[in-house]
Order: structure tokens, then C-alpha cells, then sequence
């Protein structure tokens, strides 16, 4: 049986998907996103709870869930454990939940056969060109690609989120360029929502904690009611 | 057939009292939404407008005005209105709006406290006679307590007891008087004296048949209250307005005659929506009548007051009542009994404002009707004042025509009574248990028969094993007190118009409470999975402690520590059951503290689990704040582990507090999740749950700016309360309280 490092879980939560739903934290991470508020889910930690502990839990969170609500895999990105994602996917499908993943689609999985279990991808775009989503995450767009062509062979749908950073993303030039991004990565009829989550300072503390140098340290915080106004114009570029 | 009864489905309840058959046999199931509730009248809309002045009033001075020339009873005071022409409901407590009773049968020193505090003075004549011929509750109690219970009582290990203030939690079945009239009652009570209570004169048919005759004469004073007001109760209700009228009388007599604790109101619901029912189909009423008939009776039940004093206020502050109005809920062949009068009450939160009293009380069944659950989500994310308590698990034992008296005890109405007995702080019997019996605050001896531990550190077996004997002693000691107690107030402080409108031969449960237990579950978690050192005194009583290592938590769906809890309630309810009750009293036992949990808090010392002396308890049966770190689900399916059926039948108190938008983006994805959450809870054979949504930044704001929220309502443990009545001590402990809320 495999066994996984989960960082915390949380399980109660109505923003990781439809519905109530619990969200498992897996800790480890390739990408470095400059306003990542998980730092510590960085680094692969100790392999603390095996597939069928974390069944047996959410067993017991399952009444809450309703109808629609289900179990949300997030990070860290949940990928880079793929392996126990194969293991415990499946045992909770046969718990008839609605699985999702929340994730930026960067690893070198099997992602196909995840995905096989997968209801909903939550996925984070972060940037649109090869060079922004580098110097942004210093990862590979190509790798955020491969994972998006092989969940629409698998006609997937999709929730996108797109965190807005002051001076980066919070203009139209960009809007503009991510109407077109999603539009032609994106079959229309699988993205359920398309979200803008505005960026915030409540994980600078622990860069503090942890004692690493916080890149976004003199970032300000992306205003709620800027970050809907984006969201409104966002809106008309991608329904033009 | 009575005249009265025409149009009802006659059945059992013609041929004696039995007011479940005539509501089984008469209730309308409404399975539809709110859409047909009406807005307030113009003259409920000017009655609650004079009710708002006076209680803008009463919050500057706390308290006012008491009524200093006469004493408590049923019909000592003249008829008393707010404002008489637009009042469809009349009666007061006094002769004006919230104008407190003297009540000295309690005690009477108690009573001369609260009244200088609030600088008034009694009829010094009438107070003179009074100290001089007539004994009191509080007198008799300690005659009788010996000195492990005032020991006991003293140093914080058994709080809140009933021994100098009114009892509560009984609630008269008031529906008797609207469905069968006084005179029936009466005729009932003079022929059981005559006929049926009768032989051997031992104590026990001695004291029934004096109680039968007192309860026969409080009939008589209920019917002449009621004339004082122009009404002739002695016959059945013959319209809605009546029944009503004549079920509120019954409550006003028992709030006029007794300042309980928790004066609860009952189950009224299905009830009253028969008569509604039955006069809309005669074409005699409108729903905006109806509406206004059950606004203008709950702006009574909000002006219910007693005198107490700053301590009183401590112990349960926001000057509740209690008020529990039970609605909902299913029959024993699993029909909802929600009926429109269930959306009638809760709509008079929007149609006058958020209010804490009535205390709304929703019998959850996963049998309601859809749009019922979602209404009373809807209001609770609108107002904060409901709270849930579990069908399921308390229909099998009490039946279909239960209530709940004060936070979340249940009781059959009008069949079952209970002695209400706050509770006993087993955080510090577990000090107790380290320490030899000593008190930790106070270094007295309290507890005989202990041997401290004396180890560097704390074995877990052995603690453990001394625990149990700690939880043993107290017990007997708790039963002694309570055993006590309840002879002494039955027999200087009885509520004859209360029991009057019980069955005779009542069924009376013991009610046991238990304070800390989320501290206590925690220390023994401590000391089993971490390392615990105690840092003693030079007299060995531990006063503080050091825990090397880490230890599941209470609140974390961890079976390692919640079992710990079940074991603690399953112990101490065992060891209370050992002791004989006053009156064959069934014992039973809740987790509930009320507003205490501050006031236990603050009277225990450093506990193994790493709370610092004096810091609050955490409510009832919740986790310890901020302990629950897996959020909202792991959090209530620990407290869902404790066995309501096996040991804590009186009630298993929790508070969830959420900020709105982790519940959901707008209302109704806010209602549909709070539905899925009550289900979910309440599937685990959970017993109660208080809901509020709201944000921590509201509290802080509105403890910094009192006036800017006049009207914001929380529910704290098992009941509402105006937040700016709460003190600053309660209000930063409510506000430090978990808010389940995600980044």
C-alpha cells in the first residue's frame, strides 16, 4: 500500500470545488512560484499516512458532503505523488465520491490514468507565455501543455484559476492575451468557471518561519474590488 | 363534543388530557417555502416600536424598574400593557413593561443583593415579616449541606447550583389551558386529590397530595389573572386569537410565580397552527392576522425578565431566559410535524428583528421537509439566533411530544420534569486527582481520599486509575448536593403553577452537567501520548506543566482522544447513576456550560494539556480553541463521538462559528451548504449545534463600537444573546472562539 506526504487536510471547505468538500494537501512542489503562500509544502516531507488511513478519514467526512461536494487533492502540487494519487484515487471512487484536482498540471506522472479518476481539474494557469511562467514559477510552460492536451483527449472539465498580481497581471494587455491563452487551450463547453483569486500576504509569515528570502516580500496585496473589475473586463475580451 | 372543538378530528384527547393525539390528529404538514409569510401589522409594528424604546432604555440602566410592594405570585400584580389598543396578545409580568418581580423564595438574601445593586429598596414591612416568618429554598439548603459539598461548592469543583436561585428548566405543558380550559384542569387535579391519591399517609403521599392542592389553588389564580385582563379562561380556546391568549396566560403565570433559570416555552407550533388553520378555512382570519397574532405573542416572550445580580450575569450573561420554543421535528411514524406556525416563529426574527429570545429551536430530523431546512439555514445565516438539535437521536427515547427546557434538555411536555443541576468542573477533578485532593487556587484540601502523585512524571495509568476515583467521589458528593437541592426547593420554592399543568405522576430526571471537558480529554491525551511534567509547590501541588512531545487533540476526528472523552462522559455518568435519587429522579447528564465555560476557567489552575491557569474553557462540549486543526468536519464529528443515547441524555452542547463567505459564495450556495453540514453532523447521531455566521472582524468591531450593532445576535453555548450584553471578559472569549474560515 502506498503511502503519502500530506502536509495537512482540511475537511471542511467550500472554495476547492462544487459543494462541501474536504482538501488533502500534499506536500512537494517543483515549481517556485514567487506568490506561493505554501512554502513549507515545498519539500517532500515524511510519508505520515498510507492510502487506506486517508480513506478511512474521509469515510468519515463524507455525510457533509451532500450531493455535490467530494474530496479536492491540492498542495503542494498533488502530482508530484502521483503514484499514491493511482493508489487512493480509486478507493475513493468506489466510495462513490467526486474527486478533484487542484493543480498547475507540472509533473512527470502518469497523468492520463489519474486523471481517469479525476471529476474536476482545478487548474491554475499562473502565466500564458514561455518566458512570463518562467520567470514567474521558474518552471516550463510546455509541461503545463502536455498536461492540458492529455486531459482534453480525455474531454476533462476544468475549473481556471488565475492569481492576479499587482504590476504583472492587472492589465489589459494581459487580460487580452489570457482571453485568447484559454480560448485556444481550452474546449469552451469543459471550463465550468473561470476564476480570478487576487493575491495576498497571509503566507508571507511563514517565509518568515521558515526562514526563506519571500521574493514578492515588497509586493503589495492585489485589491478584492480591483481584482473583480479585472475580472469584469476579462469577461468581455473572453465573451467577444 | 365541546362548542369549542368543532371543526377538529375528535379522538383520545376528547376523553382526557392528551394533547399529542389532538395535534397528531389535527396538524396541517406544510411542505412548501416561505412565500406566504406576511410582514408585520401596523399594530405589531407599533407595539414592538414602544418595545425597542424601552429596551434602548433598559440596556443604559441594566435594569428597568422592579416592583418593590409586593412579592411573586401568579396574580399578585395588576394588568399591565405596553400599548393597550394596538396589543392583540395582552399580559405582562408585573404592571408595566419589563419591570422586574421580587422573587425571595429562592432566597432572600439573594434578593436584598439584587436589589442594591440596582439601589432600590422592598416595602421594608413586607421584607421585615417576610425574614422574620418565612423560610427560604436557600435557608433549608444549608441547614442540610455538610461541609464536602460547601467545600465542593466553594472551591469551583461544583458551580451554579440551584441552591439560591430558582431551579428552571420545568416546563409546563401551557397548551392544557388553550385545548381543555381551566375548569377541566381543575376538575382533573380535585379528583385525583379525591379519589386516586389516596391511602397510607407516608412522606411521599403527604408531599403529593400538599402539591395537588397547591397546584389545584395556582389554576384558580391563572383564571383570575386572566379575568384581570377581561378574559374567561375556565372554558377552552374557541378561536386562534384565544389560543393564544389562553397558552400564553399559562406561561405568564409561571414567569409571574417563578424566576428559573431557563422558563421555557414548550413545543407550540403544530398546536397553535391548528386553531390558525382552522379559523383561515372558516374565512375568519388572514395570514397577515395570523402573522400578527404570533409576532405580538413572541414581543411578549421577548419582554420576560427576572432580577439578577452582576454575578448571576457572569455565570449566563445577556439576562437570557430561556424562552426555548421547540418547532419542527417529526412524529413517531416519521411525518414532519412543520406546519406553517414553524416558519410563523422563525419569521418573527425578520418582521420585528434578530432577537435571542424566544430561544429558536429547531427539531432537526433528516425527515423535514427540503424547504423547511433550507428556510432555517436562510435564517440562520441572516440572524444567528437558531439552534439545531438532533430528532433522530431524541424522538426514539422521548416520543413525538417532546421540548427542550433551557439549551438542550428534553423532556416529554407535560409528562417529565427535571432538577436541573448545572455542573461539575472535571478539569479541575483531574488537578484534583494530581494533587491529592488539594485545590491548586486555593491549596485547601477539598476532596478526602486521594493520594497525590508524586512522580517526576505523570504516568498515565495512574493518573488515569486516580481520575476514576476522583470522578467517584465527586459524584457522591454531587448527588448529596443535588438530592438536597431539590428537596429543599420542592419544598420552599414550588412551582405550583408550573406542575399544575404536568401530569400528576411526572417522570422527574436528575440532570448532571459537566463542565471542561474538552480540557480534561486533552491533559489525559497529554499524558498518555506526550510527557508530562508537573511543576509542583513546596506543598507538591502542581501548578503548572511542561509537556515534552506531541499529542492528538480533541476536535481532530482522532479516535486516539475523542475515545478519551467518551470515556470520561461514559465514567462519570456510570459513577452518578450509583446514587439513589431524591424522588426516584432518573440522572442523567449534559455537556453544556452555558456562558460558565469563563467562570470555571478562571477558577482552575495550569492544566496538563498547556492551557495557562485562568484561561476560559472552551463551551460545552467543543474542542478546545484553536485545537481543531482540521477544520469544520474533523471538529464536529469529535464532539458527534460522545454517546447522547448511553450517558449524556440531557444534552451535548456545541458552538460552529463560521465567517459567510467560507460557507459559500452568496445565500444559496451559503443555505445548500449548511443544509449538507447540519445532515452530515446530525447523521452521526450528533445531538445539538449552534449556528453563527458571521466574522471575527465584525465581534472585534462591535466590542470596540457597542452602538454601531445594537441589534447583533450570537449564539453562544445554547443560547442567543445580544452581543453588547455580554461582558468584555465573554465577548474576547467568544471572539478568540475557532471561526471555521480557510485562506
Amino acid at each position: 500500500m502506498m503511502r503519502a506526504s500530506i502536509a495537512s487536510i482540511e475537511s471542511f471547505s467550500t472554495v476547492d470545488g462544487p459543494g462541501i468538500r474536504s482538501t488533502i494537501f500534499l506536500n512537494c512542489c517543483s515549481l517556485r512560484c514567487k506568490y506561493c503562500h505554501n512554502p513549507e509544502m515545498w519539500a517532500m516531507g515524511k510519508m505520515n499516512m498510507s492510502s487506506d488511513e486517508l480513506v478511512a478519514k474521509i469515510r468519515h467526512f463524507k455525510p457533509y458532503y451532500g450531493t455535490m461536494g467530494g474530496v479536492t487533492f491540492s498542495g503542494g502540487e498533488p502530482l508530484m505523488q502521483g503514484d499514491f494519487l493511482l493508489d487512493v484515487m480509486p478507493k475513493l471512487k468506489r466510495e462513490g465520491l467526486h474527486l478533484a484536482l487542484d493543480t498547475a498540471g507540472i509533473a512527470h506522472t502518469n497523468i492520463a490514468a489519474i486523471l481517469e479518476y479525476t471529476d474536476l481539474i482545478i487548474f491554475d494557469i499562473k502565466d500564458i507565455t514561455k518566458e512570463r511562467f518562467y520567470a514567474l514559477t521558474g518552471g516550463d510552460i510546455e509541461d503545463s501543455w502536455a498536461f492540458i492536451a492529455i486531459a482534453n483527449r480525455l474531454n476533462k472539465k476544468f475549473w481556471l484559476r488565475q492569481v492576479i498580481v499587482p504590476t504583472i497581471h492587472d492589465n489589459s494587455a494581459f487580460l487580452k492575451d489570457l482571453a485568447l491563452y484559454i480560448k485556444d487551450h481550452f474546449p469552451k463547453e469543459n471550463i465550468l468557471k473561470i476564476e480570478f483569486l487576487p493575491y495576498h500576504k497571509l503566507g508571507s509569515e511563514k517565509y518568515t518561519t521558515l526562514n526563506i528570502p519571500n521574493p514578492y516580500h515588497d509586493m503589495p496585496e492585489m485589491d478584492p474590488l480591483k481584482c473583480e473589475q479585472l475580472y469584469r473586463e476579462f469577461l468581455k475580451y473572453y465573451n467577444s | 363534543m365541546k362548542d369549542e372543538w368543532q371543526g377538529f378530528t375528535p379522538g383520545e384527547w376528547c376523553e382526557g388530557i392528551n394533547v399529542s393525539d389532538f395535534i397528531k390528529k389535527n396538524y396541517h404538514l406544510y411542505e412548501g417555502d416561505d412565500s406566504f409569510l406576511a410582514g408585520p401589522t401596523a399594530k405589531s409594528k407599533k407595539v414592538w416600536h414602544k418595545c425597542e424604546e424601552l429596551l434602548q432604555e433598559e440596556l443604559k440602566k441594566h435594569v428597568l424598574d422592579i416592583e418593590t410592594e409586593v412579592m411573586s405570585g401568579i396574580n399578585s400584580f395588576k394588568p399591565g400593557y405596553i400599548d393597550r389598543e394596538n396589543e392583540v396578545i395582552v399580559g405582562l409580568q408585573t404592571d408595566a413593561p419589563l419591570k422586574r418581580i421580587m422573587q425571595p423564595f429562592g432566597g432572600i438574601r439573594l434578593l436584598e443583593k439584587e436589589l442594591s445593586v440596582y439601589h432600590y429598596e422592598a416595602n421594608p414591612t413586607m421584607m421585615a415579616y417576610f425574614k422574620e416568618f418565612r423560610k427560604t429554598h436557600n435557608d433549608g439548603v444549608f441547614d442540610a449541606y455538610d461541609k464536602e459539598i460547601r467545600a465542593a461548592r466553594h472551591a469551583g469543583l461544583l458551580t451554579g447550583l440551584p441552591d439560591a436561585y430558582g431551579r428552571g428548566r420545568i416546563i409546563g405543558d401551557y397548551r392544557r389551558i388553550a385545548l381543555y380550559g381551566i375548569d377541566y384542569l381543575m376538575e382533573q387535579k380535585k379528583n385525583e386529590w379525591d379519589n386516586v391519591f389516596i391511602g397510607t399517609m407516608d412522606e411521599n403521599l403527604i408531599r403529593l397530595r400538599e402539591e395537588l392542592a397547591m397546584q389545584y389553588r395556582a389554576l384558580e389564580e391563572i383564571k383570575k389573572m386572566a379575568a384581570g385582563y377581561g378574559f374567561d379562561i375556565s372554558r377552552p380556546a374557541s378561536n386562534a386569537r384565544e389560543a393564544v391568549q389562553w397558552l400564553y396566560f399559562g406561561y405568564l403565570a409561571a414567569v409571574k410565580e417563578n424566576n428559573g433559570a431557563a422558563m421555557s416555552l414548550g413545543r407550540v407550533d403544530a398546536f397553535l397552527d391548528i386553531y390558525f388553520e382552522r379559523d383561515l378555512k372558516r374565512g375568519r382570519i388572514t395570514e397577515e392576522m395570523v402573522q400578527e397574532l404570533v409576532d405580538q405573542f413572541v414581543i411578549k416572550l421577548r419582554l420576560v425578565r427576572h432580577l439578577r445580580t452582576p454575578e448571576y450575569d457572569e455565570l449566563f450573561s445577556g439576562d437570557p431566559t430561556w424562552v426555548t420554543s421547540s418547532m419542527g421535528g417529526v412524529t413517531t411514524e416519521l411525518k414532519p410535524m412543520v406546519t406553517k406556525t414553524s416558519f410563523r416563529l422563525l419569521h418573527t426574527l425578520t418582521n420585528l428583528d434578530p432577537s435571542p429570545e424566544p430561544n429558536m429551536t429547531v427539531l432537526w430530523s433528516k425527515y423535514l421537509p427540503e424547504n423547511y431546512k433550507r428556510y432555517c439555514a436562510k435564517m440562520s445565516i441572516r440572524t444567528d439566533a437558531l439552534q439545531y438539535e438532533n430528532d433522530d437521536i431524541m424522538r426514539p427515547i422521548y416520543g413525538d411530544d417532546y421540548a427542550i427546557a433551557c439549551c438542550v434538555s428534553a423532556m416529554r411536555v407535560g409528562k417529565d420534569m427535571q432538577f436541573f443541576g448545572a455542573r461539575c468542573n472535571l478539569a479541575k477533578a483531574l488537578l484534583y486527582a494530581i494533587n491529592g485532593g488539594y485545590d491548586e487556587e486555593t491549596k485547601e484540601k477539598v476532596v478526602e481520599g486521594l493520594e497525590p502523585i508524586t512522580d517526576e512524571y505523570l504516568d498515565y495509568d495512574k493518573v488515569l486509575k486516580n481520575y476514576q476515583k476522583a470522578m467517584s467521589i465527586v459524584a457522591n458528593t454531587y448527588s448529596n448536593a443535588m438530592n438536597v437541592i431539590h428537596y429543599m426547593h420542592d419544598k420552599y420554592s414550588y412551582e405550583a403553577s408550573q406542575m399544575a399543568l404536568h401530569d400528576t405522576d411526572v417522570h422527574r430526571y436528575m440532570a448532571y452537567g459537566i463542565a471542561g471537558l474538552s480540557v480534561a480529554t486533552d491533559s489525559l491525551s497529554a499524558i498518555k501520548y506526550a510527557r508530562v511534567k508537573p511543576i509542583r509547590d513546596e506543598k507538591g501541588i502542581a501548578y503548572d506543566f511542561e509537556i515534552t512531545g506531541e499529542f492528538p487533540k480533541y476536535g481532530n476526528d482522532d479516535d486516539r482522544v475523542d475515545d478519551l472523552a467518551k470515556m470520561i462522559t461514559e465514567y462519570f455518568s456510570q459513577e452518578l447513576k450509583k446514587h439513589h435519587c431524591y424522588r426516584d429522579a432518573e440522572p442523567t447528564l449534559s455537556v453544556l456550560t452555558i456562558t460558565s465555560n469563563v467562570v470555571y476557567g478562571n477558577k482552575t489552575g495550569a492544566t496538563p494539556d498547556g492551557r495557562q491557569a485562568h484561561v476560559p474553557f472552551a463551551p460545552g462540549a467543543n474542542p478546545m480553541h484553536g485545537r481543531d486543526e482540521m477544520g469544520a468536519i474533523a471538529s464536529l464529528n469529535s464532539v458527534a463521538k460522545i454517546d447522547y443515547a448511553k450517558c449524556c441524555k440531557d444534552g451535548i452542547s456545541n458552538t460552529f462559528s463560521i465567517v459567510p463567505s467560507a460557507l459559500g459564495k452568496d445565500e444559496d450556495e451559503q443555505v445548500t451548504n449548511l443544509v449538507s453540514l447540519l445532515t452530515g453532523y446530525f447523521d452521526q447521531k450528533a445531538h445539538h449545534l449552534n449556528v453563527n455566521v458571521l466574522n471575527r472582524e465584525l465581534l472585534i468591531d462591535a466590542m470596540n463600537n457597542p452602538e454601531k450593532y445594537p441589534l447583533l445576535t450570537i449564539r453562544v453555548s445554547g443560547y442567543s444573546v445580544r452581543f453588547n450584553r455580554l461582558t468584555r471578559k465573554q465577548q474576547e472569549e467568544v471572539i478568540a472562539r475557532t471561526f471555521h474560515t480557510k485562506l
